[in-house]
């Protein structure tokens, strides 16, 4: 289970749908308790790609978040990014780069705006598999 | 000599190149991995000729991307 706070998701939302029309990414970070995700911080990074199908992390931006984890006592937990045109589920693509079975990816699919819908998932090959992701106030 | 990756402080042999520290480090897909020392980021193509030395800060970067 994954547990994310209503403001980091509006967070994410609000910066997904600025980025539009292309893809969205950042990273997420937190604390594991009792086997348990708790994201206490969320990371909006820039997508070099600029595209509106793909996206990749700013490196510089990722080392820089990846201090300011370290600095807060976080872990790591995993990425987020949106899909503006399709649906919150893991593309071929992003299987494909999916390298740590251990990681959240979380997907924000913008494809009904009126609806956003935010799903989180474990990736381990070609497998993707569905997270319990909770939000709340 | 002593290094510090990723957050931790560790005890290498002298010379070691980056190349050598990422099979230490059993680092996962070395392929997607970008490195910094001392928040320079190292080429790829640089690994094995780039030698670390006393008190440097080593992140391993992992690529992050996908489509959809």
């Amino acid at each position: 289970m994954i547990k994310l706070s209503k403001s980091d998701y509006e967070k994410i939302l609000a910066h997904a749908e600025k980025e539009l029309p292309n893809e969205a990414c950042g990273l997420i970070a937190g604390t594991v308790e009792n086997g348990d995700k708790i994201i206490k911080e969320v990371y909006l990074l820039t997508n070099i790609d600029h595209s509106n199908e793909h996206f990749t992390l700013d490196p510089k931006e990722q080392l820089a978040a990846i201090k300011d984890m370290r600095s807060k006592g976080y872990v790591p937990l995993g990425n987020w990014h949106s899909h503006p045109e399709s649906p919150s589920r893991p593309s071929e693509e992003d299987k494909r780069l999916a390298y740590d079975s251990k990681a959240s990816y979380m997907i924000l699919s913008l494809m009904n705006r009126a609806e956003p819908v935010l799903n989180s998932f474990k990736i381990t090959g070609d497998t993707a598999k569905k997270e319990e992701l909770i939000i709340e106030d | 000599m002593k290094i510090t990756v990723a957050g931790v402080n560790k005890e290498v042999a002298d010379n070691l190149t980056v190349a050598q520290l990422v099979i230490d480090e059993k680092v996962e897909t070395p392929e997607y991995v970008t490195v910094t020392i001392n928040d320079e980021f190292v080429e790829s193509g640089a690994f094995e000729s780039t030698t670390l030395k006393d008190g440097d800060v080593v992140e391993f970067l992992y690529f992050m991307g996908g489509g959809q």
